[in-house]
């Protein structure tokens, strides 16, 4: 079979274009689960109350959604910051976290569902953006800008986060709170504060995700469950909290969906990401870029 | 009740909803206090996937029951609803049926919203000879063979196929040769497609492309391109909403080069999604089963929907309400009916009624065949014409979209083709 | 619970089980008892695991699947024979299957430690949701249908002999799961929990432990799954694979209290119990709201569960006595 070279690019492009998607739905689980060990099931939970936030922020006052997951970085922050406290102070200090940790998310996501529908109803929610259904076109390729630019806003956001992660004193703390607690203490920082910030951070990203979510298509409460799967196999198939990791594991992601979809059947789309992840646990459970224990 | 519920007190207000249900004859009138309620029990999809469609239904079925209590119930005794949320999932199904039937004692039984919640409760209907009116199943019937089964949606007698036949007519009567079928993996649109894939052949379609993908897809642009790359004449997608909106834009983007495109999408029937989309859906022939039209204006539907729009609105389900909710209304109302006319609530008498009795109801005139499905099909194919962006108010008048099948409501002719 | 009272509770519960069955008249009992016995049955299996060596598994819904198409196939490949055999041809054939593919999970856990290999069992359930909406022999996407057979001598309705034969199995499950607590393979385990590496050097052959678990486990998830399409009568891959059974399954034992054989069977029957009450009484969110509340006060307030608490509140009584 020869394969058509526009198909081909395109598919590349597509791929791309999701994972960077995917990637913004998986950073700040990359942050929490990834560097912190705390295993919040209820991220995607948060990615969809964003998408709320800039539905209706959109549908009542205009707001364009990207604007609106920017601005509202700080309340997740905060919010992010509440939830820590509440999960430090039951589950962190008494040294419960993993299976108690575990139950506490999956809780906390059915209350942010039920919170959502109570409050706006279980209708698809979209908002309007004058860049939705448009397309630049280069040569073969097509860049709908309904996924490039979230794939430009995640990209940014990424890499800023990236870089205030390895840059700063507060970042550095944070990378260094999941290897080596002590040493963290000797330099005067508290690693429950470092990591009450990592954490708040890390619900931070979802508002933004949630806008980017809400761009890309309709939403509804129990929507977040779909991503679930999705942006845990991306934060292991990375190697569990690099950044750089997640970033490859979501285009691999992305590529390996769009590939399925152009050249096989859609249909195994799913069953084939979730393989690599199989794979990759079997043969390199570290992931693609984890230290090696 | 969860009508009652406002941003500001939702749960007090679920909590209030909870005692309206426990003990809704504290609501009949005093006045006919000394006659019993005549009991309609229900399980409805209240949340879950389909929670948003369940909800809206909900709403419908309140507004024929406060109807029918207004003119002074049904023979002579007010209506009273037992419901419970089966929260879309089959499983809750048997038992909400049992409880209904065996500790409420209700007099009547109807069914849920869609195939997966209908198809638990047959057994158990069946055994006890209910007449079973059911809210839009695909060809449950099928395997049941249940005569006491009456299906509102107007697929027609044989569903699964009738669903697209108008489709792949208006396909056939311009000559095109070659298909694409797309649909997402689950009940509906699987159903949809297999009968559009029969039609298909038997009309002598080539299949270019037929595939299906998984709910939870993101992007659409792949399949879009993987479709265009066979080059269909007609490109068949059998979606749910999220799907549907994603295809839509995802074929304007790439500006989706073929002569038909829609068919079997649900989705665009809600007015959240048509604001939405607007002019993306200029050109798209989809299927629907009642849209404003001077065809299609029967008697009770404007003050229905008038009655519903006020109340979707704090509900937060969708606001012109014109796929589901009319439906809703009207297997309640063929019910009212029946019992009306043979003055009874003998479940072989209703059956025999409603076999044989052509209904006058704000969806027109019912009759169902000997399956329990409509003796004939009147889903309809229309083409969305002529839409501005970010405008819901057009989509509640007459012109947005142009009815082309069935021929008896028909109001306009085919704009071909969808793009070149 | 000393030995003799805990045969005692189990021939009680089959006597008041068989006099239910006999003198019951309401089959709604029967269905609401149905399904929490189902989800009793999944508790259990999960917390052999779960609990006891605290792998979690997170693809519960995929076992029970597993068995609930197993079902499927089987009965419309003999029913293509003419053939009608018992629920027990069933139960076994989905118990089978799932114990196999609880051996091959039980191998994942040579690699993959904690919250990997939870993962890893979320991505397994998500593989065969896809192999399940693309094999067309047992409905793909579409769903299957599953006429409700008659009923065998001695039951007056389906129901009656459904619930029984759940009854029976869930009597199983709780036998297994407290043997193996009290059985030196469950000090095995116990060990595996608290310090895995630890066990190893200390010569506990923890993969044949974690091994036997995860199939003991999934045997007992694919008994739970097996009659599921008789009671339903239509089973899709969407309903079959849903992720409350997974967290059902997770929540139970968790209120209840993991450590205990007894505290997933208490978890199911209170938390079973409340939502099938909740979804007869308050049509609403509230049943999935009242999920996330419990199990997130639980953690928070009990986290070793209901048996946990009643043991700490004793201690001091007896403590100030």
């Amino acid at each position: 079979m020869i394969i058509d070279p526009g198909l081909f690019l395109n598919a590349v492009v597509s791929g791309l274009l999701l994972g960077g998607f995917y990637i913004a739905v998986a950073l700040g689980l990359s942050i929490a689960f990834g560097q912190l060990d705390i295993v919040n099931i209820a991220h995607p939970a948060f990615v969809i109350v964003g998408s709320y936030f800039a539905y209706y922020l959109g549908a009542h006052y205009g707001f364009d959604p990207v604007l609106t997951g920017i601005l509202l970085t700080p309340v997740f922050f905060v919010a992010g910051i509440l939830v820590y406290r509440v999960y430090y102070v039951s589950f962190e200090r008494t040294g419960q976290e993993s299976l108690s940790g575990l139950a506490f998310f999956f809780g906390l996501m059915f209350i942010i569902e039920v919170t959502l529908i109570m409050i706006y109803g279980v209708d698809y929610r979209l908002v309007p953006a004058p860049y939705i259904g448009m397309n630049w076109k280069l040569g073969l390729v097509d860049f709908p800008l309904r996924m490039a630019i979230p794939f430009v806003v995640s990209m940014v956001m990424t890499i800023g986060i990236y870089f205030y992660l390895s840059k700063t004193f507060i970042g550095r703390a944070i990378l260094a709170v999941s290897q080596d607690r002590q040493a963290l203490q000797l330099m005067g920082a508290d690693p429950v504060r470092i990591k009450q910030i990592a954490f708040g951070l890390a619900i931070a990203t979802a508002s933004v995700a949630g806008a980017l979510l809400i761009i890309i298509g309709p939403v509804e409460p129990s929507i977040n469950r779909e991503y679930i799967g999705r942006a845990f196999a991306m934060v292991v198939l990375g190697g569990m909290g690099s950044i750089t990791g997640t970033v490859i594991a979501g285009f691999i992601l992305g590529i390996a969906e769009s590939f399925v979809q152009t050249f096989a059947g859609p249909s195994w789309a799913p069953a084939v990401s979730f393989s690599i992840l199989l794979l990759t646990l079997a043969v390199r459970p570290s992931g693609i870029l984890g230290r090696q224990s | 009740m969860t009508l009652l519920i406002t941003r500001r007190s939702a749960g007090a207000a679920a909590l209030l909803g909870a005692f309206v249900v426990v003990a809704p004859a504290l609501t009949a009138a005093p006045a006919v206090a000394q006659q019993p309620p005549v009991k309609i029990g229900f399980s409805m999809s209240l949340t879950g996937p389909l929670g948003a469609g369940g909800k809206s239904a909900l709403i419908a079925m309140e507004i024929w029951r406060d109807d029918i209590n207004a003119k002074g119930g049904l023979l002579g005794r007010q209506v009273e609803f037992v419901y419970n949320d089966d929260q879309t999932n089959p499983a809750r199904v048997p038992a909400i049926y049992t409880k209904l039937l065996e500790v409420d004692n209700v007099d009547l039984v109807v069914s849920s919203y869609g195939t997966n919640v209908i198809a638990p409760a047959m057994p158990i209907i069946m055994r006890k000879q209910m007449v079973f009116p059911a809210l839009f199943g695909l060809a449950v019937n099928e395997s049941f063979k249940y005569d006491r089964y009456f299906q509102i949606m107007p697929a027609g007698p044989s569903p699964k196929e009738d669903w697209s036949r108008g489709f792949m007519e208006l396909a056939k009567s311009k000559g095109l040769k070659t298909i694409a079928i797309a649909a997402a993996d689950a009940e509906f649109a699987q159903n949809a497609a297999a009968g559009a894939r029969k039609n298909a052949q038997e009309m002598g379609f080539q299949i270019v492309y037929d595939k299906s993908y998984p709910p939870p897809t993101t992007d659409f642009a792949p399949i879009i391109r993987a479709i265009q790359a066979t080059n269909p004449d007609v490109v068949y997608v059998g979606s749910y909403p999220p799907d549907s909106v994603g295809m839509v834009k995802a074929a304007n983007e790439l500006g989706l080069k073929t002569k038909l495109f829609g068919g079997g999408m649900v989705g665009l029937q809600f007015a959240s999604i048509q604001k939405n989309l607007g002019p993306m859906l200029n050109g798209v022939v989809n299927y629907d089963f009642w849209v404003p039209a001077p065809t299609l204006n029967f008697p009770g539907i404007e003050a229905f929907l008038k009655k519903y729009q006020e109340k979707a609105g704090p509900a937060g389900v969708d606001p012109l309400g014109h796929y589901l909710p009319p439906w809703a209304y009207a297997y309640m109302q063929v019910l009212g009916l029946a019992v009306e006319a043979t003055k009874s609530l003998d479940q072989g008498k209703l059956a025999e009624h409603m076999r044989t009795t052509t209904y006058e109801t704000i969806v027109g005139p019912v009759k169902f065949g000997s399956n329990g499905e409509w003796a004939t099909t009147r889903a309809l194919m229309v083409q969305f014409r002529d839409l501005k962006p970010d405008d819901m108010e057009q989509f509640s008048k007459a012109g947005s979209r142009i009815v082309l099948y069935p021929p008896s409501v028909k109001t306009g002719e085919l704009q071909f083709p969808y793009r070149q | 619970m000393r030995s003799g009272g805990f045969w005692g509770f189990i021939i009680g519960a089959l006597l008041v089980g068989i006099a239910f069955v006999a003198l019951g008249k309401n089959e709604y009992y029967y269905f609401a008892a149905y399904v929490i016995l189902q989800s009793l049955i999944m508790a259990v299996a999960w917390n052999i695991l779960g609990g006891f060596t605290g792998y979690v598994n997170f693809g519960a819904a995929g076992f029970f699947a597993v068995a609930a198409y197993t079902t499927i196939a089987l009965n419309k490949y003999l029913q293509g024979l003419g053939l009608q055999p018992p629920m027990l041809v069933y139960i076994a054939a989905g118990a089978v299957v799932c114990g196999l593919i609880g051996l091959g999970t039980g191998y994942l856990t040579l690699r993959l430690r904690g919250v990997y290999f939870a993962i890893a069992t979320l991505a397994l359930a998500v593989v065969f949701q896809t192999l399940a909406n693309n094999w067309d022999y047992v409905g793909g996407a579409k769903g299957s249908y599953i006429l409700t057979p008659a009923p065998p001598p001695f039951f007056s309705s389906y129901i009656k002999y459904l619930f029984f034969v759940m009854l029976l199995m869930s009597l199983f499950a709780i036998i297994v799961s407290r043997y193996i607590v009290h059985s030196k393979f469950g000090r095995g385990l116990a060990a595996v929990r608290d310090d895995e590496v630890a066990a190893e050097c200390m010569g506990v052959p923890t993969l044949r432990l974690k091994l036997i678990s995860t199939t003991v486990m999934g045997v007992l998830m694919g008994m739970a799954g097996a009659p599921y399409p008789f009671y339903v009568t239509y089973v899709d891959p969407q309903s079959a694979f849903s992720l409350g059974i997974a967290v059902n399954a997770i929540a139970m034992p968790m209120i209840g209290g993991t450590a205990y054989w007894y505290g997933p069977v208490i978890g199911a029957i209170l938390l079973g119990t409340a939502q099938e009450v909740i979804s007869v009484t308050i049509s609403s969110e509230l049943n999935v709201f009242l999920v996330g509340v419990v199990l997130v006060s639980f953690v928070i307030l009990a986290p070793s569960g209901l048996v946990g608490l009643v043991n700490d509140l004793r201690a001091r009584v007896k403590s100030r006595a």
